[in-house]
C-alpha cells in the first residue's frame, strides 16, 4: 500500500490534491479552535451551505466554482456580521439567511442541465479533482487567511475567552467578530474542497474539539489542532486514492476516530494529570474543596 | 488648581443619557491618586456606565471627563479592569497563567512570541495574588475565589494607575470576598493607584474606602462614608425617608425606596434586628452573598 502511495505521488492530480490539502488542513486546524471556543458551529454550517449556492451559481454562469464558493461564503459572512453581531441574535439571523440562500441554490441547480455530478462534488468534496489553477487559488486564499489570522491571533483569543476584559483593554471586540466571520468564510471555502458542504464540520469543528481534550495550553492546542487536521486530510486523500471511495468518507472517519481516542483514552490520561495538579493546588493553597467532579 | 490638575479622574458637570433616558446628570467629582472610591447605588443607576465612560466605551452626553489629565480613550494602558465573577467553561483550554498574560499583551496584534520579561511580569502578578499553586491548572476547574484572584492578577499585571472593579465580589462567598478584598487592599500599599469599586454591599470594603459615590435615580452624592452614608443625606438622595443603620460595624440602608433589590448590608449576618426592621430589606436583597466561610 505504501508503494502504491509513493507511485501515486508522481501524478499531477495527486500532487495538486496534496498541496491544496496541506494548506486547507493548516487553515482548518487554526480556525476550528476558534469555531469551537466561540460556539459557531451553526454559522459554519450556514456559510458552507451558502457557499454551495455560490458555487452552483458560478457553475451556471461558467465561472470557477471555487470563486463562486468564496463569494457565497463571504456574502453570507457579511450578512451575518451586519445583522447579528450579538450572540443572542446570531443564530436566528444565521437560520434566516441560510434558508433563503439554500433555496436560491436549489434554483441554480435546476437551471443547470448537468447538475448531478457537480452537485455531488460540491456537497461531498472532490479534492482529487482540483485543477492546477484551483490549487493556486486555494493556496492564495489560504495564505491570506493565515496572514490575517496571525495578525489578529492574540486579540481574537482575548475577545474569545474573555470578551468583557478584552473590550476594557481596548480590543475591538465587535470588529473582530466580523473579521472572524470573514476568516471563517475563507476557511469554509477551503475546507469544502476536501470534504464538501455537508461534511464541513469534520474539519472546522472536530480538530479544535479534539485538541481541547488533549491540552489546556492554548498554543499547544492550536498546534495539535493543525496536526490532527493534517493527519485527517492527507490520510484521507491517500486512503481515497488506494480505495476509490470518496475522500470525505475517510476524512470524517479518521477525524471521528481521533476524537474518540482523545476523548476517552489519551485525553483522560493527559488531562487527568493536569487536572489533579490543579485540584491539589487548590487544596494546599486555600484549604477549599477541589472543584466538583475533579 | 494644581491639586485638581493632578487628579487621577475628574468629572465636570458630566451627564450620561442613552435611549432617551438620563442615567445621571451634572456629576462633578475629582479622585485624587491613591484614593479608594466605592460606587454605590441601586441596580440600573448607571454605576457600570460610569466605568464604561472612564474606559472610553461610552461617551458623555454633556460635561467632561478626564482620565489622568486626558479625555477617556479606549485601551488606556493605565487602567486595569476586574469584572464580576463569571465562571469559565470547565473545558476551556486556558490556564490561569494564560488569562494573566492576556491582561499584559492580549490587546496587541500578532501571535506573540515567548518572552522572558513578559513571563517574569506574569509570574510576579501571580505571586502577588498567591495563585502560584494553581496558575497552571485549567482555569475553568478552579473555584470562584481562585478565578477571581487570577482576574486581579490580570488587572494588575500591567501596573495600572487606575483599577476599576465592577462588582468583583458578587457570586463569591463571604470567605472569598474577604480574601479578594485583602488582596486589593494589599496591592494598593506603597502605590498611588486609585480604585473605583462598584459594589452593592459596601461592608466588605468599608475599611479600605476613602470616598463614596452614591448614585440614585440620576442624582448623586459624594464624600467620605461618614458624610454620605447618613439617613439625612440618603433620604434626600432617594427623595423619601431612608434609615442608615450601623450595626456591629456594618452599615445597612433601609427604606421604602431601597426595596428594589438594593441593600448595603448583609442581612444573613445580622444580629437579632434581622427579624424586625430589616426583614423586608433582607427579602428584597434577593440573591444571597453566601452563608459563611464553610458554604461552597
Amino acid at each position: 500500500m505504501l508503494d502504491q502511495a509513493v507511485r501515486l505521488l508522481a501524478y499531477d492530480f495527486v500532487q495538486n490534491a496534496i498541496a491544496a490539502g496541506v494548506v486547507i488542513a493548516i487553515v482548518s486546524g487554526v480556525v476550528s479552535r476558534f469555531v469551537v471556543a466561540r460556539n459557531m458551529a451553526f454559522a459554519v454550517h450556514a456559510l458552507a451551505e451558502l457557499g454551495f449556492t455560490g458555487s452552483a451559481g458560478a457553475i451556471l454562469f461558467g465561472i470557477s466554482p471555487v470563486v463562486g464558493l468564496l463569494a457565497g461564503t463571504t456574502v453570507t459572512a457579511l450578512f451575518i456580521g451586519a445583522l447579528g453581531v450579538r450572540v443572542r441574535e446570531r443564530d436566528a439571523v444565521v437560520g434566516v439567511v441560510m434558508a433563503f440562500g439554500l433555496g436560491l441554490g436549489v434554483l441554480f441547480l435546476t437551471l443547470y442541465p448537468r447538475y448531478a455530478t457537480e452537485a455531488f462534488a460540491i456537497l461531498f468534496g472532490t479534492i482529487t479533482g482540483v485543477t492546477r489553477g484551483d490549487v493556486l487559488l486555494l493556496l492564495a486564499i489560504g495564505a491570506v487567511t493565515l496572514a490575517v489570522l496571525a495578525v489578529v491571533y492574540r486579540p481574537l483569543t482575548f475577545a474569545t475567552v474573555d470578551p468583557e476584559v478584552a473590550e476594557a483593554r481596548g480590543v475591538p471586540v465587535r470588529t473582530l467578530t466580523i473579521v472572524f466571520l470573514l476568516i471563517m468564510a475563507a476557511a469554509v471555502a477551503e475546507a469544502v474542497q476536501v470534504v464538501g458542504v455537508l461534511l464541513i464540520l469534520t474539519l472546522l469543528i472536530t480538530p479544535g474539539a479534539t485538541a481541547e481534550r488533549l491540552t489546556v495550553r492554548p498554543g499547544r492546542a492550536a498546534l495539535l489542532s493543525v496536526l490532527i487536521a493534517l493527519a485527517c486530510v492527507i490520510g484521507g486523500i491517500f486512503l481515497s486514492l488506494v480505495s476509490n471511495a470518496p475522500v470525505s468518507v475517510f476524512v470524517t472517519s479518521l477525524s471521528f476516530a481521533i476524537y474518540l481516542l482523545a476523548r476517552f483514552v489519551v485525553g483522560p490520561a493527559v488531562l487527568g494529570i493536569e487536572g489533579r495538579r490543579g485540584a491539589l493546588g487548590t487544596l494546599t493553597e486555600t484549604g477549599a474543596q477541589p472543584p466538583a467532579g475533579a | 488648581m494644581t491639586e485638581l490638575a493632578d487628579a487621577a479622574l475628574r468629572f465636570t458637570n458630566a451627564t450620561l443619557a442613552y435611549d432617551g433616558r438620563t442615567v445621571w446628570r451634572d456629576l462633578s467629582l475629582a479622585v485624587e491618586p491613591g484614593t479608594f472610591v466605592a460606587i454605590l447605588g441601586p441596580n440600573g443607576s448607571g454605576k457600570t456606565s460610569l466605568l464604561r465612560v472612564i474606559l472610553g466605551l461610552a461617551a458623555l452626553s454633556a460635561g467632561t471627563a478626564d482620565v489622568l489629565g486626558r479625555p477617556p480613550r479606549r485601551g488606556n494602558p493605565e487602567i486595569g479592569y476586574v469584572p464580576q465573577h463569571q465562571s469559565f467553561d470547565r473545558d476551556l483550554p486556558l490556564r490561569g497563567r494564560d488569562l494573566v498574560q492576556l491582561g499584559l499583551d492580549g490587546h496587541r496584534w500578532g501571535i506573540g512570541r515567548p518572552n522572558v520579561a513578559a513571563r517574569m511580569r506574569v509570574d510576579a502578578a501571580i505571586e502577588g495574588v498567591e495563585a502560584g499553586a494553581y496558575a497552571d491548572a485549567p482555569i475553568g476547574r478552579l473555584s470562584g475565589g481562585e478565578q477571581q484572584r487570577l482576574r486581579i492578577a490580570q488587572a494588575l499585571v500591567d501596573d495600572p494607575q487606575i483599577l476599576l472593579c465592577d462588582e468583583p465580589l458578587a457570586n463569591l462567598d463571604l470567605h472569598h470576598q474577604q480574601e479578594i478584598t485583602e488582596l486589593i487592599g494589599r496591592s494598593l500599599r506603597g502605590t498611588s493607584r486609585s480604585v473605583l469599586f462598584v459594589t452593592h454591599d459596601v461592608n466588605p470594603v468599608l475599611h479600605l474606602v476613602d470616598r463614596v459615590l452614591f448614585v440614585v435615580n440620576g442624582r448623586w452624592a459624594a464624600g467620605t462614608p461618614d458624610e454620605v452614608l447618613t439617613s439625612d443625606r440618603l433620604s434626600e438622595l432617594y427623595g423619601s425617608h431612608v434609615d442608615v443603620l450601623r450595626v456591629h460595624d456594618r452599615i445597612l440602608v433601609v427604606g421604602d425606596s431601597t426595596g428594589a433589590g438594593f441593600d448595603l448590608g448583609e442581612p444573613h449576618h445580622l444580629p437579632p434586628i434581622d427579624h424586625t426592621a430589616t426583614a423586608t430589606a433582607a427579602a428584597a436583597a434577593g440573591k444571597g452573598t453566601g452563608m459563611g466561610p464553610e458554604a461552597h
